[in-house]
């Protein structure tokens, strides 16, 4: 089995797919994200893939395409060199209505680049969660067909393909050079299929994904260091986005594991709220308007069903996601069990996410955008509901399954709430807020932040209020402007969590406890860091030579997972993980405008109420 | 023939007939889906075919449901089962010999002899429409039932 950080990413707005660097489809999950699998050898070896690679032993390197998500493997062998192209093809909304298209293909295109090689493809699909073997008919013209449950999956090759006993198809071709070869994959499952033919439509369908793919970045604007690292994770959170809806989701996999043969192994195909301001700011940040207008839609779309409750995660239309289940006929990745659908965090307390929402609306009015009255509504309802509900424990960012806690973070993200509404009060956009109780409470937690959550012996904020704990998570006290990043009290916070959670090169551990043994860095956590000094706690080059370090961590087409191995390097967790990229994003955001000299960021300082309410 | 009660009742049935095959589609019974295949014969765009194929899906149900109601003012009366009856003839047709020839009408349907080309990609129904799912015949046969069973049941013969 290849290992995490050996895949690249490919999708189109609805789902995703994984290719491993020896060529094989080793994720896939259709019709969206969070749909059972048709390939998932990625957690079971048993459990589907589709192979493409030379039969004569090779050594593989790979690259997206220039500015998409389009992937190019090369293999080199005795004989000559392959590339195989990998893309599931995207069209803009013109070419959607001029031509008929596919809900749902993976396209691979191989073509030998000299000598002569013998390739071989293995199709073996295996959908849900690899349960079902279903039986593959030849339809002749039409392709190969496999009925499943949930839909129709045909393929189609303009190489000789045989269907075995085992519910699999093989195919071989000896290419030469110049030589071509397309494989299409496509999936149905509302509608007659879409069968695009091969050969010239199959390149202009690659020609058309490119030129949207370049077209999408072209509007990113960005000018700091590691350039192509912020493209990348631009491109690798655009993957993750649900087109339909505007959803991001945290990842494109489930169970991948945090810790190699542990048990700490997640569903991360859902949408959390935690997330929301940082990844709207890193889109807004980069210029991608229309994603984070869409995605703040969705927020108060998604969120109105439980308001003034809000929910910790939701699935890409707004919905509860799927109750958590193992499934325990899949072996895991290396050996990493249980295998987990649905996520039981959705029953979870996390107060912070009313910040996070509020927050990222804040985010969106900044950027000229308005509310509605009835948004207006909910805001206030949102506020209501942290005024009553932030003195209780939860369970916090990290959503441990210890139990509930007094988390600073949570109570930080209540304090941000309130302030933000205010601001939004302050601005003439929150018409009849209850300005008393917000400003009222907002000055209670921060005295109960500041007297409970700092630790004179420890010489440092805490993860928890009284308690002697760290957590990286207090880095973000700078970047919701609860902390001037430049004070004293957080140059300390930051310089203990370096001391007591940091690994090499600015790596960073989120905490050390029982609740996670053996895990490893979290990428965001690290990048945070960055952000921190590039606030202002440190110098300018400390935050850029850290970026640059940190950013060597990806794998070789530039994806990060949710966490990274400090010893080895290896990509560990759910892949590719948004939150990591979005990390990257706001730390090379923050270093940019700390490199041009400009101010600090409007989200790091205090509003000027509260400034006056402390006598500033 | 009663004019006014051939409209309302064939717009009825076409509509419980359009509820019931959109029913099978989400329960992921059939992958058939009549407005969209019609509303591909005059459009590639997705969006459109749905909303096109509506409306001549709709018209159609009339113009059908008036064969139903020329049977039941020849036989002088209209009952459910007699209804139900030619729904099922209707849905045999339909799946039989008007899923064979709709290849040659439709202008985006590929062959089954030649696949897909450039302009002709939409996946062929073939016989009795197994291409769109096993299940695909009974739930055009329980569709066309209920569709001639709602106008049995409703329809007001003139002569009666």
């Amino acid at each position: 089995m290849e290992r995490i950080g050996d895949h690249a990413a490919i999708g189109n707005g609805r789902a995703a797919a994984l290719v491993s660097r020896g060529g094989s489809v080793d994720w896939l999950c259709w019709p969206r994200f969070d749909s059972p699998s048709v390939f998932a050898a990625l957690v079971d070896d048993a459990a589907g893939r589709w192979t493409l690679a030379p039969t004569a032993p090779f050594r593989s390197e790979r690259r997206y395409l220039p500015g998409t998500n389009v992937l190019e493997t090369r293999f080199v062998t005795a004989s000559g060199a392959l590339t195989v192209t990998d893309f599931m093809p995207v069209a803009s909304p013109e070419e959607q209505r001029r031509l008929l298209l596919p809900d749902h293909e993976l396209v691979r295109l191989v073509s030998c680049e000299g000598g002569s090689v013998e390739l071989a493809t293995v199709f073996e699909p295996r959908p849900d969660y690899g349960r079902e073997r279903p039986r593959l008919r030849d339809a002749g013209e039409l392709g190969l067909r496999a009925e499943t449950r949930s839909g129709l999956l045909t393929l189609r090759a303009d190489l000789p393909l045989a269907i075995d006993g085992a519910a699999r198809a093989t195919g071989r071709a000896v290419l030469r050079a110049g030589e071509t070869r397309h494989l299409s994959l496509s999936y149905a499952d509302e509608w007659p299929a879409i069968l695009p033919p091969l050969g010239a439509p199959t390149r202009e369908a690659l020609a058309r994904t490119v030129r949207w793919w370049q077209g999408w970045v072209g509007q990113l604007r960005y000018d700091g260091p590691a350039r192509e690292a912020v493209v990348r994770s631009a491109l690798a959170l655009k993957l993750l986005v649900y087109a339909p809806s505007g959803a991001v989701v945290a990842a494109a996999t489930t169970s991948l594991p945090e810790r190699v043969g542990g048990e700490l192994n997640w569903d991360y195909r859902f949408c959390w709220l935690r997330d929301a301001a940082l990844t709207v700011r890193a889109l807004f940040g980069l210029g991608f308007r229309d994603e984070a207008e869409a995605f703040v839609s969705w927020l108060l779309h998604s969120t109105r069903l439980t308001q003034p409750e809000l929910r910790v995660l939701y699935d890409v239309h707004g919905n509860a996601p799927a109750r958590e289940r193992t499934l325990d006929h899949l072996a895991g990745h290396r050996g990493s069990r249980p295998v987990r659908v649905g996520n039981g965090a959705a029953d979870q307390l996390q107060l912070d996410v009313y910040g996070e929402v509020i927050d990222a609306v804040t985010h969106f009015v900044r950027s000229g955008g308005t509310l509605d009255r009835e948004t207006q509504r909910m805001l206030c309802a949102l506020g209501d509901q942290v005024c009553r509900s932030w003195q209780g424990p939860d369970e916090g960012i990290w959503e441990p399954r210890s139990g509930r806690g007094h988390n600073t973070h949570s109570r930080v993200l209540c304090w941000t709430a309130l302030d933000r509404l205010l601001e939004l009060h302050a601005k003439g956009h929150l018409c009849s807020a209850p300005v008393e109780l917000f400003e009222r409470s907002r000055a209670a937690i921060r005295r109960d932040v500041e007297e409970h959550a700092w630790s004179a012996r420890l010489g440092s904020y805490t993860a928890r209020l009284g308690g002697e704990e760290l957590d990286a998570a207090l880095l973000l006290l700078a970047w919701y402007g609860f902390e001037d990043a430049r004070s004293e009290r957080m140059r300390a916070t930051f310089s203990r969590i370096r001391e007591r959670l940091g690994a090499r090169d600015g790596l960073l551990y989120r905490y050390r406890s029982g609740d996670s043994p053996g895990e490893g860095a979290f990428g965001i956590c690290s990048f945070w860091g960055v952000e921190v000094l590039a606030l202002g706690a440190g110098s300018a080059q400390e935050a850029r030579d850290t970026f640059e370090r940190l950013c060597r961590f990806s794998n070789d087409v530039g994806l990060f997972a949710e966490e990274i191995d400090p010893v080895t390097g290896e990509a560990l967790g759910n892949f590719p993980q948004a939150f990591t990229h979005v990390g990257l994003i706001n730390a090379a955001l923050s270093l940019e405008q700390r490199l041009r000299g400009e101010g600090t960021l409007p989200h790091a300082v205090r509003s000027r109420a509260e400034l006056e309410e402390a006598g500033a | 023939m009663s004019v006014g009660s051939w409209l309302l009742w064939g717009f009825v049935a076409t509509i419980v007939l359009t509820t019931i095959m959109s029913g099978t589609q989400g329960l992921r019974l059939t992958r058939m889906n009549l407005p969209y295949m019609l509303g591909t014969m005059f459009t590639p765009s997705r969006d459109r075919a749905k909303l096109l194929g509506f409306a001549v899906h709709l018209v159609n149900g009339w113009v059908f449901s008036l064969l139903y109601v020329a049977a039941f003012e020849a036989w002088g009366r209209a009952t459910w089962w007699l209804g139900a009856s030619i729904g099922l003839v209707h849905a045999a047709f339909v799946l039989t010999a008007g899923m064979r020839i709709l290849p040659d009408l439709h202008p985006r349907m590929a062959s089954e002899t030649h696949g897909p080309t450039v302009t002709r990609q939409l996946e062929p129904p073939g016989f009795l429409a197994l291409n769109y799912g096993v299940r695909t015949p009974l739930s055009a046969l329980a569709a066309h039932a209920v569709f001639g069973a709602i106008l049995g049941a409703f329809y007001r013969v003139a002569s009666g």
